[in-house]
C-alpha cells in the first residue's frame, strides 16, 4: 500500500478556509512526487463544500463531526488529528501555518512522534528526499531543512503556495465520530474585531508610519486601504507609540505578511519592518524622504508628502471603481 | 506555586544577519544579542502572577554561557532564581523542549510562560512542544490572561480576532505583546541581580530531529522606480498599479 500524506483542512464557522485549499494542492504534489497517497481530515461541527477538495487533488475527506468541535479546541483537535494519522500510517502531516495552525502542529508532532518544520516556503525532492525551505530571523535569511525521521509534520505559509484554479473532481466526504473528546482546553467565545480585514490574511494591505504624524490622521491609511479592500497595517514606531493597536503591526515583532500588494505610507523601512513584508509581490512606498530605506524595496514610489498625495489618490482610485 | 519562564537569547531585532562560514548558521560577528522581545512579556506575565497569588519565579535557558546575560535580565526585572541549561551546540526545538520539560519537572513548576517566538529560528513550537511532552494545557499566542483557583481563562491572538480559551493547571503559556508593559528593571533589581547565583548543569541530551542544510540570504530586490515626488504622480502610480502591477 503506499505510503500517505495526511491534509488537515481549518475550518472557522463551517467554511473550509481559503489558506487550507493551498494545503490540499500542496499536499496533492508533494505526495505525488513523493509516490504517495494524499487524504484529507477536517475536524468541526456541519462543514460546507468539503467534497470541492477534489478539485485540487485530493479525493478523500475524513470529517469528524460533533457539535462540540465547532469551536478549536487545541487538546481535543490535536488527539482526534494525531490517532487518525497513525491509523492511516501517514507519514507527512501538512498544516497550514496559521494561528490554528501553529497551535496545533507542534502537539500533533508529540503524539505522533513526528520531526516538525513550520513556516515552509518551498521545498524540494531528491530521490526519496524532500528537503524543506523556511525563513528565519523573520525572513532576513532562509534555511533548507531536512527532517531526519520518517514521520514529519509541516505548516506552509499561507499564500505562498498558489491552490489555482479547481478542477472538476469531487472528493468522497466521509464523516466519523469523535468518540470520547479531549476539551481540556476549549474555545468558549470568539470575540472578532470590528469588520477589519487582518493583515495576516489579506492580499493587499496599506500600512501606516511616523510620516502620519499623529493618530488622527490615520482616517487617510484607512480611507485609501477601504477604497481598494486592503486590510490597515502600521509599523511597529506607531504601534509602540499607542496610534494604532498591535493586531495591524507588520514587521519582526508584528507579522509576516506577503500580500499582492503592499503599500507604505510615511514608513521609512527600518530593518525589523522591511524583514516582514520584502516578500510582498508589489510593494508601493510613499514617503517624504527620498533615501528611505523603503524605497530599496519598493516597486514604485513617491518621494513625497503623504498629506499632498493621498487625497488625490483616494479620489482618483475611487473615481476607478465607480467607472 | 512555583512559575518557570523559559527563555532565549536572540539577536537584536535591529540586527544585520549576515551568514557564517559553514554556511548553516549566521556570522554572531558584530551582532548585539538580547533577551528574546516576546519573552520580556513572559517574565513580566510570570511576575504579575506571583504579586497577585504567591509563588516563585524561575528561568531557564537552554544554550551557553552567552545566555548568562538575558538570564541576569529577567532576574534583574525581579525573578528569583534561575537555571542554565548548558549545551554550545545547535538544538531544534524538539532538543530545546525535551530538556526544558525534564527540568520543569524536575523544579515542579506548575504554570510556564514562554513567547510566543522567538526571533531567530521563528518557529513559535517550543512553548507547546514542551506542553505536549509534560502533558500540560497549553494556550498559545495570548494577549490577555486570568488565572484563580487553578482555573485559566486566557485570550489568544486569531486572525481577525481573539480566542477566548478555558483550560487549568498546569499549563503553558506562551506571551504575545499585548499581554503586558514590561517593567524595566531597577537600580536595586540589578544590584540584586548581581547577587543571585545562576544554577548551571548540563542539558539533557535529546536527539535533533531536524538539520539545517543550509543557510542563505533571501533573494535582494532591485529597487523599483520613484515616479515623482508630489500629487502629479498620482495618476502615473494609478496607471502602473493598474496596468503594470494588475493589482487593482
Amino acid at each position: 500500500m503506499a505510503k500517505k500524506v495526511l491534509v488537515f483542512l481549518e475550518q472557522r464557522n463551517g467554511s473550509i478556509k481559503n489558506a487550507a485549499l493551498q494545503v490540499v494542492k500542496f499536499g496533492a504534489e508533494v505526495a505525488s512526487a513523493l509516490g504517495m497517497e494524499a487524504e484529507a481530515v477536517t475536524i468541526g461541527n456541519n462543514i460546507d463544500g468539503l467534497s470541492k477538495v477534489g478539485g485540487f487533488g485530493i479525493n478523500k475527506v475524513t470529517h469528524y463531526k460533533n457539535e462540540l468541535l465547532e469551536n478549536y479546541s487545541s487538546s481535543a483537535y490535536s488527539k482526534i488529528v494525531s490517532d487518525f494519522a497513525n491509523e492511516l500510517g501517514a507519514e507527512i502531516i501538512v498544516i497550514s501555518n496559521t494561528a490554528l495552525g501553529k497551535d496545533i502542529a507542534p502537539r500533533i508532532a508529540v503524539k505522533t512522534g513526528s520531526a516538525i518544520a513550520v513556516d515552509v516556503v518551498d521545498y524540494k525532492v531528491e530521490g526519496s528526499e524532500i528537503i524543506f525551505t523556511r525563513p528565519v530571523y523573520a525572513g532576513k535569511a532562509l534555511t533548507a531543512v531536512k527532517l531526519k525521521p520518517e514521520k514529519k509534520v509541516i505548516t506552509i505559509r499561507p499564500n505562498v503556495f498558489n491552490a489555482g484554479e479547481p478542477g472538476s473532481d469531487s472528493a468522497e466526504v466521509v464523516t466519523k465520530e469523535a468518540g470520547e473528546l479531549d476539551l481540556r482546553e476549549k474555545v468558549i467565545e470568539i470575540k472578532k474585531s470590528e469588520g477589519k480585514l487582518d493583515v495576516a490574511e489579506a492580499d493587499k494591505i496599506v500600512s501606516g508610519g511616523r510620516g502620519l504624524k499623529g493618530p488622527e490622521n490615520f482616517h487617510l491609511i484607512e480611507e485609501l486601504a477601504d477604497v481598494i479592500g486592503a486590510a490597515h497595517g502600521a509599523s511597529r514606531a506607531v504601534v509602540d507609540a499607542g496610534w494604532r493597536p498591535h493586531s495591524e503591526q507588520v514587521g519582526q515583532t508584528g507579522k509576516t505578511v506577503s500580500p499582492n500588494l503592499y503599500i507604505a505610507v510615511g514608513i521609512s523601512g527600518a530593518i525589523q519592518h522591511i524583514a516582514g513584508m520584502r516578500s510582498s509581490k508589489f510593494i508601493v512606498a510613499i514617503n517624504k524622504d527620498k533615501d528611505a530605506p523603503i524605497f530599496q524595496i519598493a516597486d514604485y514610489g513617491i518621494a513625497g508628502d503623504a498629506f499632498e498625495i493621498l487625497p488625490p489618490l483616494i479620489s482618483e482610485l475611487k473615481r476607478l471603481k465607480e467607472n | 506555586m512555583k512559575i518557570a519562564v523559559c527563555v532565549s537569547h536572540v539577536p537584536d531585532t535591529a540586527a544585520k544577519i549576515s551568514i557564517g562560514p559553514d554556511g548553516k548558521n549566521i556570522d554572531p560577528d558584530g551582532v548585539t544579542f538580547v533577551v528574546n522581545p516576546y519573552d520580556e512579556f513572559a517574565i513580566e506575565e510570570a511576575l504579575k502572577t506571583r504579586e497577585k497569588s504567591g509563588g516563585e519565579v524561575i528561568i531557564l535557558s537552554v544554550g551557553s554561557d552567552a545566555n548568562k546575560e538575558s538570564i541576569r535580565k529577567a532576574l534583574a526585572m525581579g525573578a528569583d532564581s534561575a537555571v542554565l541549561l548548558k549545551d554550545d551546540s545547535w538544538r531544534d526545538s524538539v532538543a530545546v523542549a525535551g530538556a526544558l520539560a525534564d527540568e520543569i519537572k524536575n523544579i515542579g513548576a506548575e504554570l510556564v510562560f514562554f513567547g510566543k517566538q522567538s526571533v531567530d529560528y521563528d518557529n513559535s513550537i517550543v512553548g507547546q512542544l514542551t506542553a505536549e511532552i509534560l502533558g500540560f494545557n497549553c494556550v498559545s499566542v495570548v494577549v490577555s490572561l486570568d488565572i484563580n483557583d487553578g482555573k485559566i481563562r486566557a485570550e489568544r491572538e486569531i486572525e481577525g480576532g481573539k480566542e477566548v480559551v478555558e483550560t487549568s493547571l498546569p499549563a503553558v503559556i506562551t506571551a504575545q505583546k499585548g499581554l503586558n508593559e514590561p517593567r524595566y528593571a531597577s537600580l536595586k533589581g540589578i544590584m540584586a541581580a548581581k547577587k543571585k547565583t545562576i544554577e548551571e548543569k548540563p542539558a539533557a541530551t535529546y536527539e535533533n530531529l531536524s538539520e539545517v542544510t543550509e543557510m542563505k540570504r533571501p533573494q535582494v530586490k532591485q529597487p523599483g522606480k520613484i515616479i515623482g515626488t508630489d500629487a502629479s504622480a498620482v495618476p502615473e502610480l494609478v496607471r502602473l498599479l493598474k496596468e503594470e502591477a494588475k493589482v487593482i
